[in-house]
């Protein structure tokens, strides 16, 4: 049988290809484009190599909120993770209090991210804030707007109450697909209670765990809308994270060169970490 | 030693899970729990195992009271449908986590994992964790962790079920003799009455929470007390109709077929059980009645053809050795092997026994 040439299929993925250049590949050519180059406005540009890649990563400024950066994400899994798994484990399995609980849960995840930030801020202002007043009233010298280390405890405290429900359904999911039947294979064998958990439950949360550290680890890396509402990266650079930094870089200072460089450094370093997190943790998977 | 259920029931709300149940297990027997999903088989195993509490009634065993003893204390393993095993672990270390538990020698628990390995055939594979293995190993280690421990009492809750058929005959052939010469009671549960009749010893037909028949597994199916058991110990179902008999003259109601019989049993109105491999496309046996069929549906399952067909008002089922290929609505001859008739009367009682 002759085949006859045909490849008007070709036609059928262009859409897909219009959409994709669209949501990805032009914006972050464009990025790219401003990278390599300096602009003097009127669409004036001059080829400057890799200048403001070089001039970033010796940045002081750079390093100093990569590191707040990091920091800050840290002990946000530190705190979500366990509390999430911890709060996850004392919910209900059946019963009205299921969907009492998921509800509940998923309420601070609901609210847009910018309402968070407003609703914190006023919560926790020293003078008029429920927060604020009654540290302040029971004794403590609670200011975050002017002490760095409230503006951190603060911020901290409201990504927990935002995210922690994330890990917690999570979590709740991987437990609930565990069939009955292995507990009370534990419970013949009388493993405790830690035992159930180190052997069965944890283990059998791997995949969905890996999840919540990846989706964790992205959102509270690439934070932005809510410490811009709530502390605005003050008092002084104390709160100042990554992403704050870079739009103050970027559309404060109208620095687009140093900007995208700076851009391009941050989304690579997200994917690195994610890659190596995901390829670590996915080790043992995929023989099965 | 014996398991014994006294006056055992277990209700959930409202809802009777298992009837007034009483059974004595002896020591040293292979017992099938048959009954199909929802009979009760599960519960009745956690209340064997002290995973769950009677409602009323107690467990006695070995001449003691244990009814609300914890199951860590009772010496009793359980296999499951679902191949359970610890996820992170390695076989060896599956097999060995029941002994570890009770603080045995390293050097003890090494000998007893390596004997029962061998056993299972599960010697070379192990170093390799659960999801390494296929669904018939996943089920060998959760056995072997189940043998390794020297249990009074050893449950299987339908272990076979969720393995393919080649692995499932293997296994099943097998299960038998690793519990020939041990000091312990084993209650299998299972749907198939195919794998109580593989797997012998004894046999309670169980229905909708009541045990309806217990006793040898033989017994039970050639002499079932009643209907309910027989129909229970049936796969494919069995084909029951009303007949009446005259004098040495059975007849099924509103049909022509009839036959004759010696039968010692008064005249009136009988139910007939028949099971499906006594209805064949050929003569089997001395005594065999011709019936008319009109094909519905034909199907082979393994080396056998279950034929589905109509009769007047009758809609039975033939089971045939070989291949035995017919049309749909093809009019055709059977014949039915009547000296393993089933005959039960007007309260469902088996009336010809042996």
């Amino acid at each position: 049988m002759n085949k006859t040439l045909n490849q008007k299929a070709w036609y059928f993925v262009i859409p897909v290809f219009v959409l994709v250049a669209f949501n990805a590949a032009v914006p972050l050519m464009t990025v790219v484009n401003y990278s390599f180059q300096e602009t003097f406005g009127s669409n004036v540009f001059a080829w400057e190599g890799t200048r403001w890649f070089k001039e970033i990563l010796h940045s002081e400024r750079f390093h100093a909120s990569l590191g707040r950066q990091v920091i800050f994400t840290f002990i946000i899994l530190l705190i979500q993770l366990p509390l999430g798994i911890g709060i996850a484990l004392t919910m209900p399995k059946k019963g009205w209090g299921v969907p009492v609980c998921l509800i509940l849960m998923s309420m601070p995840l609901l609210i847009p991210w910018n309402v968070v930030g407003a609703m914190w801020n006023i919560f926790a202002l020293p003078d008029i804030g429920f927060l604020g007043n009654s540290l302040n009233s029971i004794g403590f010298d609670y200011n975050f707007t002017q002490q760095s280390g409230d503006a951190w405890f603060t911020t901290i405290l409201m990504d927990v109450w935002h995210w922690t429900s994330l890990v917690v359904l999570l979590s709740y999911a991987g437990l609930n697909s565990i069939q009955p039947a292995y507990y009370q294979a534990a419970e013949i064998d009388g493993a405790s209670r830690w035992d159930i958990f180190r052997y069965i439950e944890l283990p059998k949360m791997k995949k969905v765990l890996t999840l919540a550290i990846l989706l964790r680890f992205m959102d509270s890396f690439m934070i932005y809308t809510e410490p811009f509402v709530l502390t605005g990266g003050g008092p002084g650079n104390a709160t100042n994270f990554l992403s704050l930094d870079l739009v103050k870089m970027a559309l404060g200072q109208f620095d687009l060169g140093p900007a995208a460089a700076m851009s391009l450094i941050y989304f690579l370093i997200v994917l690195l970490i994610c890659w190596i997190f995901y390829t670590i943790m996915m080790k043992d998977e995929g023989r099965a | 030693m014996s398991l014994e259920l006294k006056e055992v029931e277990k209700k959930v709300g409202i809802e009777t899970h298992i009837h007034t149940t009483n059974l004595k297990l002896e020591k040293n027997t292979i017992n099938v729990l048959l009954g199909s999903t929802l009979a009760g088989k599960t519960t009745l195993m956690q209340i064997m195992a002290g995973l769950d509490k009677p409602t009323t009634g107690e467990i006695w065993f070995n001449g003691k009271n244990v009814t609300g003893k914890e199951v860590q204390k009772r010496n009793c393993s359980m296999v499951y449908q679902q191949f359970i095993n610890y996820p992170n672990f390695t076989v060896y270390e599956n097999i060995a986590s029941p002994l570890k538990i009770t603080g045995i020698k390293s050097d003890e628990i090494k000998e007893r994992v390596g004997k029962v390995a061998e056993l299972l055939k599960l010697s070379a594979m192990l170093n390799k964790k659960p999801d390494e293995l296929s669904g018939g190993q996943q089920q060998r280690t959760a056995l072997a962790r189940a043998l390794v421990k020297d249990s009074d009492l050893i449950l299987l809750d339908e272990p076979l079920a969720n393995l393919d058929f080649k692995l499932r005959e293997e296994l099943r052939e097998e299960l038998p003799k690793l519990f020939e010469d041990r000091d312990c009671i084993v209650v299998y549960a299972t749907t198939e009455p195919q794998d109580a009749l593989m797997i012998g010893g004894n046999t309670a037909t169980l229905l909708e929470g009541k045990v309806i028949q217990y006793g040898k597994t033989l017994d039970v199916y050639s002499k079932p007390e009643n209907l309910t058991s027989a129909k229970v110990f049936s796969d494919p179902p069995m084909n029951t109709a009303e007949i009446n008999k005259k004098g040495e003259t059975f007849k099924i109601d509103n049909n022509n077929v009839e036959w004759k019989s010696n039968l010692k049993i008064k005249d009136g109105r009988y139910k007939i059980g028949i099971r499906p491999h006594n209805i064949t496309t050929y003569q089997e046996g001395n005594n065999s009645v011709e019936i008319n069929a009109k094909v519905l549906i034909s199907e082979l399952s393994g080396s056998e053809s279950l034929i589905h067909f109509t009769n007047g008002k009758l809609n039975w089922v033939s089971l045939s050795n070989g291949i035995q290929s017919k049309n749909i609505g093809e009019e055709t001859k059977l014949y039915m092997n009547i000296d393993e008739f089933l005959y039960f009367d007007q309260n469902n009682r088996l009336v010809n026994h042996g």
